[in-house]
């Protein structure tokens, strides 16, 4: 599926869509660490949780779960909403 | 006390660097970036070699002295997770951790901790080159044995209850989070560890970390509140003294102490700084051959804690002898309306011969000292409010 990354993760990725595989977002992001090691911690804590500002946006609709099932034709945006000074 | 087979008898002596020419270095971490500043062998010019990870949050970056090449920098930005950076080559090429600090998984249903952010990094023991510690918010230990590129859970401590009772919860903490930090390893024996935290006290190994005993006598709580409750105990900073491992001081929310093995008593010496200016403060910088000369950055505590220079007169207080007697230094520094202030990691000593004095201050100046305090300059300006500040000798 196409992933887009936030800049702020393009250290990892060096562009901004990249391709990743996965039943469910969680194993989709197990995919994206293989492939560019390091990249999930920054998005899902220790705990199995999304970090604040990380979000997740499956064809236009926000998913907070990381069980959500995913199909090959969907399309994932990871947004970090930027806040602060 | 006990020791392993690992203790050595030798005691710590660092040779004095009187008319040798070594390089300096400067190691600054700000909320929005590292600095390194490399000085000429006289610590008169300095260049400065940064931005290092520009954005992101720095707590921490320490050179490893057992090979004077070797970088750590504690990193995370505003909005991800936190990790680590190692450079094997004094910051020309970083490369990131596989296994930053993380706690255990909770168990099912259990409200598992995360990681903020590391905030403390402390290299190993001489004799074990490629062991780190590191102290993380909220409070938990960890170590690595691959010179910080994977981290592990380091002692019982991070997931034992009463620990974790002295840890408190986040809104006991300090404003960004509660630290365990000033993670020391005694020169002489790689087994015997000191650690303390913000809030939950002082703790002492002297088995590896099997086993933590409390070492908080004569440090002073907040008025009503009961000193027998480590979750009440605030250190701010401990250092043990390069010359002589059985001392250190220590900078605490409620005063200035000092503390000579075996005993396990801290004295306030503290309550000798002039009555108008206080021992509130969070760091604290030694001499590394005397050990009865120490320097910290007095603070205002009173009414909300401005945690500003007091009165806007910014000025290091300096001991000679073990905290009897405190003098004042502020030769160079503004006279008035400068209200600073200096984290717990930010002030730091170098092994020179006379030796050099370094602070950062939140609203981004780097401060320094070639003549122990007597005389300051300002070495940089206009950086992100600094973090930590370190001295190191790069090889």
């Amino acid at each position: 599926m196409h992933v887009l990354i936030p800049t702020s993760l393009h250290s990892y990725t060096h562009r901004a869509w990249v391709e990743a595989g996965g039943a469910t977002l969680d194993e989709m992001l197990s995919d994206l660490d293989r492939q560019y090691p390091g990249i999930r911690f920054r998005m899902i804590d220790e705990q199995g949780r999304m970090r604040p500002h990380i979000r997740f946006f499956i064809n236009g609709g926000q998913s907070f779960d990381l069980s959500h099932a995913l199909r090959p034709t969907d399309q994932l945006l990871i947004v970090q909403a930027l806040s602060g000074g | 006390m006990a020791r392993n087979q690992k203790k050595s008898n030798s005691r710590a002596k660092p040779a004095a660097k009187k008319g040798r020419r070594r390089r300096a270095m400067i190691l600054v971490a700000t909320r929005k970036g590292a600095w390194l500043f490399h000085g000429d062998s006289a610590r008169k010019t300095w260049r400065a070699d940064g931005p290092h990870f520009l954005g992101h949050i720095i707590n921490h970056i320490m050179l490893d002295p057992r090979d004077g090449r070797t970088l750590l920098a504690a990193v995370k930005t505003g909005h991800l997770g936190p990790t680590i950076f190692r450079s094997p080559d004094r910051g020309r090429n970083w490369k990131e951790a596989t296994r930053p600090p993380a706690f255990a998984r909770a168990g099912d249903g259990a409200p598992g901790r995360a990681v903020n952010h590391t905030f403390w990094l402390t290299p190993g023991h001489a004799s074990e080159p490629d062991v780190w510690y590191a102290g993380t918010s909220p409070q938990g230990l960890f170590r690595s044995a691959d010179g910080g590129m994977s981290w592990n859970p380091f002692s019982y401590i991070n997931d034992d209850t009463q620990f974790r009772a002295w840890m408190g919860t986040v809104q006991d903490g300090t404003p960004d989070g509660p630290k365990l930090h000033s993670i020391i390893v005694d020169p002489r024996d790689p087994d015997h560890l000191y650690f303390a935290m913000s809030g939950g006290g002082v703790h002492e190994s002297v088995d590896g970390g099997r086993t933590f005993t409390p070492l908080v006598q004569g440090m002073h709580v907040v008025e009503g509140f009961e000193a027998t409750n480590l979750a009440f105990h605030d250190p701010h900073c401990i250092r043990l003294c390069p010359s002589n491992p059985d001392r250190l001081y220590q900078q605490n929310h409620c005063g200035i102490y000092r503390l000579d093995r075996p005993s396990r008593q801290w004295v306030r010496i503290g309550m000798n700084m002039p009555k108008q200016i206080g021992d509130i403060g969070f760091p604290l910088a030694l001499h590394p051959r005397n050990a009865d000369t120490a320097w910290v950055f007095p603070m205002d505590g009173s009414m909300v804690w401005p945690r500003t220079s007091p009165g806007g007169k910014p000025a290091v207080y300096m001991t000679r002898n073990g905290g009897r007697r405190w003098q004042r230094q502020d030769a160079g520094m503004p006279a008035r309306e400068a209200w600073w202030t200096v984290k717990r990691q930010a002030m730091a000593a170098d092994s020179g011969d006379p030796v050099g004095l370094y602070f950062g201050t939140t609203s981004g100046e780097l401060w320094g000292s070639r003549s122990e305090g007597t005389r300051w300059h300002c070495i940089a300006r206009h950086l992100p409010e600094i973090y930590a500040v370190e001295t190191a000798e790069p090889a």
